[in-house]
């Protein structure tokens, strides 16, 4: 058997939200290892904190306690701007409503990321032409998200979310508000880009027709993880 | 540059606000640049002073006139170093309404007190030896049509000849210029020669109008002045002199504050912009929170998404304000045009340009630094989530 390194080393983080008084602990003592090239979907009803645990690891939120480790980074202890360069580098993000700028044609939504890079122009324009080809959307490059289907704003939104080529990919709810056969081929990409191009991928989903696309799940419920991760 | 895209696409993500918003502020600045004109105008003659020159006029009055005398009086000041005469003719041309300026002059003493006015060597020769000469402003020449060599018949409000006609003729024998367009207004005038003038004039022979005076050192200026005043008085025609600046000044102030009235309808005009333009931009930015989040969760520092904001806020100051000072800018000849030449010319220098990028530059921090820390502020979690 092949030794695979962790990617992510979750260590007793917990979150905790503050509401005027109120303080509300989302995680509790949260411990999870992602290995490299790993596809994880983390499941749980409303409010059992996936979101907020797929937050911290792709450096949207830090944690209240504990440590989260990415590769050879404590993400936890970096200051906002090093964690922003961070995400930058390392992170590509997918989120449910896809959340491209609705000003900007899909080619330019795709090269925001690498305005964050040394890139000449034509290269940011090759780079973007390229994963546009990868999701299968080159001839949709000029069109704005309005112009798009729901389905082809996702695959847009993930394009730009690989344009960069980071090592993880964090997806929240990617097929949420897409019908089941659209959903399907946005996960099948997903996991083409798992299975194909070695990306790491956490993807929260209610879903579990979308959670059988990862490699294993993991259940989360009221803060805390209910099982030990099984292999899908 | 690699920005600007994203600048351009933040900014017109509503095209029709975004138009409307530009309209206002080019409004606004082709205002400030034509209002500008109009003070910068009214100020050059204190502008474009010589700090060297004083102007000395009877104590009481400037209509009052001085004897001629005077001037040998005022040659022998310490310190000064040219002395010029000029008197008011008060003339129109044709009709009423064409009125302009005619001074009787010593040619050759009063074009040395005025280095700033060019005039070719054979025009200032020919008006030194002609004493029926006179020499014209630019301006007022192509207005009129003149060209040198021809007779020009000028009528005088207050002087008539010894006939007692009030009609005159002179011979247009150059044209007066100026490099400087702040300079070019002083140049809207016809010079005539005070030898022939008082030789025909019917009264007020002897007299003339005031002097100018070049000194050595303009730190002198003030005792200077007060020497030659020293020499008159108890005299019946006492003097008073100052520098050329405060005389300017205090001529353009008989007409009204200039200045401030700008200076108020500017302020007025820039605070509703102001007003305006920082709502509009408070708005654009309070729509686009989520996409603010986005261009975070990519990895746009604070900082980035702040100057973002705050560079969209100068693009539209700088589209705005070019865009409106160049419309100043392209109205000047129109403007010019349409005056006749009865005011001095208007035009858009370099320093109203600077001015105006100060001001668009403050307009652009104000009504951008507000939007531009609520998006320095905003956290990723709570904007995606929709808090």
């Amino acid at each position: 058997m092949i030794a695979v390194a962790t990617l992510v080393e979750i260590r007793r983080v917990t979150k905790v939200y503050r509401r005027g008084r109120e303080r509300i602990e989302v995680l509790h003592g949260i411990d999870l290892d992602i290995p490299s090239g790993d596809f994880v979907a983390l499941m749980g009803p409303s409010g059992s904190g996936k979101t907020t645990l797929l937050n911290l690891i792709g450096g949207l939120d830090t944690p209240t306690g504990g440590s989260i480790t990415v590769g050879d980074r404590r993400i936890d202890q970096l200051s906002g701007g090093e964690l922003a360069a961070w995400r930058a580098a390392h992170v590509g993000f997918v989120f449910q409503f896809y959340n491209l700028l609705p000003a900007l044609s899909a080619q330019r939504n795709v090269e925001l990321p690498l305005l964050l890079t040394d890139l000449s122009a034509a290269e940011r324009r090759r780079h973007a032409r390229i994963a546009l080809t990868l999701v299968g959307l080159e001839d949709r490059a000029r069109h704005k998200p309005r112009e798009l289907s729901g389905g082809q704003e996702q695959r847009v939104a993930i394009a730009r979310a690989i344009v960069s080529d980071p090592t993880l990919l964090v997806c929240d709810e990617p097929t949420g508000d897409l019908d089941r056969a659209t959903a399907d081929e946005v996960l099948r990409l997903i996991q083409v880009l798992n299975h194909e191009h070695g990306k790491t991928v956490v993807m929260v989903t209610h879903d579990p027709k979308a959670a059988e696309y990862a490699r294993r799940r993991v259940h989360l419920d009221k803060g805390t993880m209910t099982a030990e991760p099984v292999p899908a | 540059m690699r920005y600007l895209p994203l600048l351009w696409a933040g900014l017109f993500r509503k095209k029709a606000r975004t138009i409307l918003t530009l309209l206002s502020i080019v409004v606004a600045f082709a205002l400030f640049g034509l209002l500008q004109a109009v003070q910068v105008a009214f100020e050059s003659g204190a502008d474009t002073a010589d700090a060297k020159r004083l102007l000395t006029t009877a104590r009481y009055s400037i209509i009052e006139p001085l004897p001629m005398s005077y001037a040998r009086r005022i040659e022998q000041v310490p310190g000064v170093v040219g002395v010029a005469s000029a008197d008011w003719f008060g003339a129109k041309y044709q009709n009423e309404s064409n009125a302009f300026p005619v001074f009787a002059v010593d040619p050759a003493r009063y074009l040395d007190m005025y280095p700033e006015f060019t005039i070719t060597p054979a025009h200032r020769e020919a008006f030194a030896r002609t004493r029926t000469g006179a020499v014209a402003g630019k301006r007022l020449a192509d207005r009129f049509a003149w060209q040198v060599g021809q007779k020009l018949p000028i009528s005088s409000e207050i002087h008539p000849k010894t006939d007692g006609s009030l009609s005159w003729e002179f011979d247009l024998v150059g044209i007066l210029d100026a490099d400087d367009p702040a300079v070019r207004g002083n140049t809207d005038m016809v010079l005539i020669n005070v030898a022939y003038f008082d030789e025909a004039r019917q009264i007020g022979r002897g007299k003339t109008g005031w002097y100018i005076v070049r000194v050595a050192d303009s730190t002198q200026a003030r005792t200077i002045s007060a020497t030659i005043d020293g020499l008159f008085t108890n005299s019946p025609d006492e003097t008073k002199t100052q520098p050329e600046k405060e005389f300017a000044l205090g001529f353009a102030k008989q007409i009204g504050d200039i200045g401030a009235l700008v200076t108020r309808i500017l302020i007025a005009v820039f605070f509703t912009i102001l007003i305006l333009t920082g709502n509009t931009m408070a708005q654009s930015i309070r729509e686009r929170i989520p996409e603010l989040a986005i261009l975070k969760t990519l990895g746009f520092s604070d900082g980035k998404v702040t100057a973002l904001v705050l560079a969209e806020a100068v693009l539209l100051l700088i589209l705005g304000g070019g865009i409106g000072m160049g419309a100043a800018v392209a109205a000047m000849p129109t403007l010019n045009g349409s005056t006749g030449g009865r005011f001095p010319p208007l035009f858009v220098g370099a320093e109203t340009w600077l001015l105006a990028a100060a001001v668009a530059a403050l307009v652009a921090l104000c009504i951008g630094l507000p939007p531009a820390l609520r998006a320095n502020r905003l956290k990723i979690v709570d904007a995606l989530s929709g808090h």
